[in-house]
């Protein structure tokens, strides 16, 4: 059977690991870089990368950070100039302040973050936290809301902004949807369930969807079992505690979310880190590990865990999973992997890093992910063999003590997998899968062919624009609204603070009309705010470009 | 981006100038000071620049020539 795209009973995965082989088998390897401006990073051992990993990192010219510095120069001196007011009383104070009674403790607001905050964020704070009234899907409704001193408060005139496009909503597959076709299995979950779980799942709150989606998600991702959570960010909190305590040794990557680094915190380990992405820096540390063992005792680390992400949101760079894995077999540590971005988002089926590397999904201990990000409903899952998915359903603070899963978003994540598995009779899923791959390499490319300078791997849905200048990122985010399209600006303290950029998310519910007139925009807006700073031009060829590149998937 | 006048280009360097500055940010009195700020330090050093510049020039030409001729003095001698 050569044709992946027909729907079958389930076993896709299995033809697809097949497949994989296949091309190995026939000699099919890495090709070279192609143009001068792409930098191929360097891959140690041929064969463990069946196809190019190509990641950009491109560095701005010394001018554009020289301005950078001159900006926050002088944001910084008029910031002093606003505290000196405002202690002197010559200005209101809008902001949080210790008390008469408190001046003379240990003061709570000078550090740099709160001194950013009042001077610097305020100024820009109306391009975040907008309220939006519709569904996120690829276009949405937003609030109109006008400031009247300058951000510090705001009031909504009634009116509301409609079909803004959306580029910041993470909706990599377009299942954030409200057509009622869609929606009839939910609809009727709600009617029978109703809302309210009022339990956790160690009294009351095991329901027979929870059995029927854990079974599910076992099912998709190829491993023994699965349990789900009701919120992402408590899964990776929660459950990281349960698996590693004092004495064991936690490598986490520099980049990781905060829930990653809030569970290892709590958790009572030690926590080492590596440069992100960077396999001899990780190595260096493991051996540490092994040579030196624990800080004064000397004595053999319990557990070693590594901790990373498929894909990090704010670089939109993907892991590198097969020397993460020789290293971890090598150096006999565990490996946690958190695809709350990549799964469902890359992957020939839609099944993660896993399957975008052509590995077998026993190679990584613990599976992590969530479903607020391609599936369009909330909550998290751990998967991995029984044992350690038994151990997790008595020992996990999340299982003990918080409320499961509500039945209709459950139903919601059921409709989506069985949808992208093929067990609905469609192929609609894999089409999704599809669109989203085009989507994001047409949306890529043309950014780069622009000369906008883009972070990233080339097959990730997430995709940062660099803006650097701190003035460039209000007058981003509201010159996009005013054309009518929603973008999500981020600067400090999310990102280093000389790197601020937009972010945007890709998803197979766009069409390619909306994501030319993004690209128009943006291609109007970076003449005009001047952010084409990449010094290098791509081939004059493009379709001769993509064409040898992806030869290989199909 | 093509620019329909002069007016429009020289409209366009100044919003340049308010984003790398930060002034885009700033309220308008903030903005009033630091442009009378700006203003009033150009002025002064192209005040110094009219005033000493021609002086100095002169100065070191005269350096440098009186040392010329010093020198083909004593070679004359």
């Amino acid at each position: 059977m050569a044709n992946p795209s027909a729907v079958c009973n389930g076993h896709l995965h299995h033809h697809h690991h097949q497949k994989q082989n296949n091309l190995l088998k026939s000699g099919v390897c890495k090709k070279n870089g192609i143009t001068k401006g792409m930098k191929k990073n360097g891959v140690s051992n041929g064969t463990l990368y069946k196809k190019t990993f190509i990641e950009h990192f491109e560095q701005a010219p010394m001018y554009v950070a020289v301005l950078t510095f001159v900006g926050f120069g002088v944001g910084t001196i008029f910031g002093y100039l606003r505290d000196f007011m405002r202690a002197w009383g010559l200005e209101k104070r809008n902001i949080a302040e210790e008390r008469e009674q408190q001046k003379d403790f240990v003061p709570l607001y000078q550090d740099f973050e709160n001194f950013y905050t009042r001077n610097l964020y305020m100024r820009i704070r109306d391009n975040w936290n907008r309220p939006i009234c519709s569904v996120p899907g690829p276009q949405f409704d937003l609030m109109e809301r006008v400031t009247d001193d300058y951000n510090w408060t705001f009031r909504f005139t009634g009116r509301t902004i409609k079909n803004v496009i959306n580029m910041g909503s993470y909706n990599y597959l377009g299942f954030a949807e409200t057509e009622p076709n869609a929606l009839k299995t939910v609809t009727k979950e709600l009617q029978k369930y109703g809302t309210g779980i009022c339990s956790t799942r160690q009294e009351m709150g095991t329901l027979d969807k929870h059995v029927e989606l854990e079974k599910l998600v076992a099912k998709f991702l190829g491993v023994d079992d699965a349990m789900v959570f009701g919120m992402g960010f408590a899964t990776n909190s929660m459950n990281i505690p349960a698996l590693v305590g004092k004495g064991c040794l936690i490598l986490s990557d520099e980049l990781n979310h905060t829930s990653l680094v809030l569970g290892a915190r709590l958790s009572g380990a030690t926590i080492r880190i590596f440069k992100h992405n960077n396999m001899q820096s990780l190595e260096k540390l493991l051996r540490d590990a092994i040579i030196y063992g624990q800080p004064r005792s000397r004595r053999a680390w319990r557990k070693i865990i590594i901790l990373v992400e498929g894909i990090y949101s704010m670089e939109g760079s993907i892991v590198r999973l097969p020397e993460i894995v020789s290293l971890k077999k090598k150096y006999k540590a565990y490996l946690y992997l958190d695809e709350a971005h990549s799964i469902g988002a890359v992957g020939a089926t839609g099944r993660g890093v896993v399957e975008y590397f052509g590995m077998s999904p026993d190679d990584v201990d613990v599976l992590m992910g969530t479903f607020t990000k391609s599936f369009g409903a909330a909550g998290g899952y751990i998967a991995g063999k029984k044992d350690l998915v038994d151990f997790l359903r008595t020992h996990s603070h999340s299982a003990v003590y918080a409320t499961s899963m509500c039945p209709p978003v459950a139903e919601q994540i059921i409709r989506a997998m069985k949808c992208l598995m093929g067990l609905d009779g469609t192929t609609q899923g894999l089409q999704r899968v599809r669109q989203l791959g085009k989507n994001t390499r047409y949306f890529r490319r043309r950014l780069h062919e622009m000369g906008f300078i883009i972070y990233g791997n080339d097959d990730s849905p997430v995709v940062p624009l660099l803006l650097y200048m701190p003035g460039k990122i209000g007058a981003f985010a509201r010159r996009m609204l005013e054309k009518n399209i929603g973008v999500v600006v981020v600067g400090f303290p999310a990102t280093p603070i000389t790197e601020s950029r937009a972010r945007f998310c890709v998803s197979a519910a766009h069409t390619r009309e909306m994501l030319d007139t993004v690209l128009n925009a943006l291609d109007e807006l970076g003449d005009f705010l001047q952010l084409k700073y990449s010094r290098y031009s791509k081939s004059s060829h493009p379709e001769l470009y993509e064409e040898t590149r992806f030869e290989l998937e199909d | 981006m093509d620019f329909k006048s002069m007016k429009n280009y020289l409209y366009w360097l100044y919003c340049q100038f308010e984003l790398i500055t930060c002034s885009y940010l700033m309220e308008p009195w903030e903005k009033l000071l630091f442009y009378t700020f700006n203003i009033s330090m150009l002025v002064m050093i192209s005040y110094t620049a009219y005033i000493f510049i021609p002086v100095h020039i002169s100065t070191a030409f005269q350096f440098f020539f009186w040392l010329g001729w010093y020198h083909h003095n004593d070679i004359g001698n």
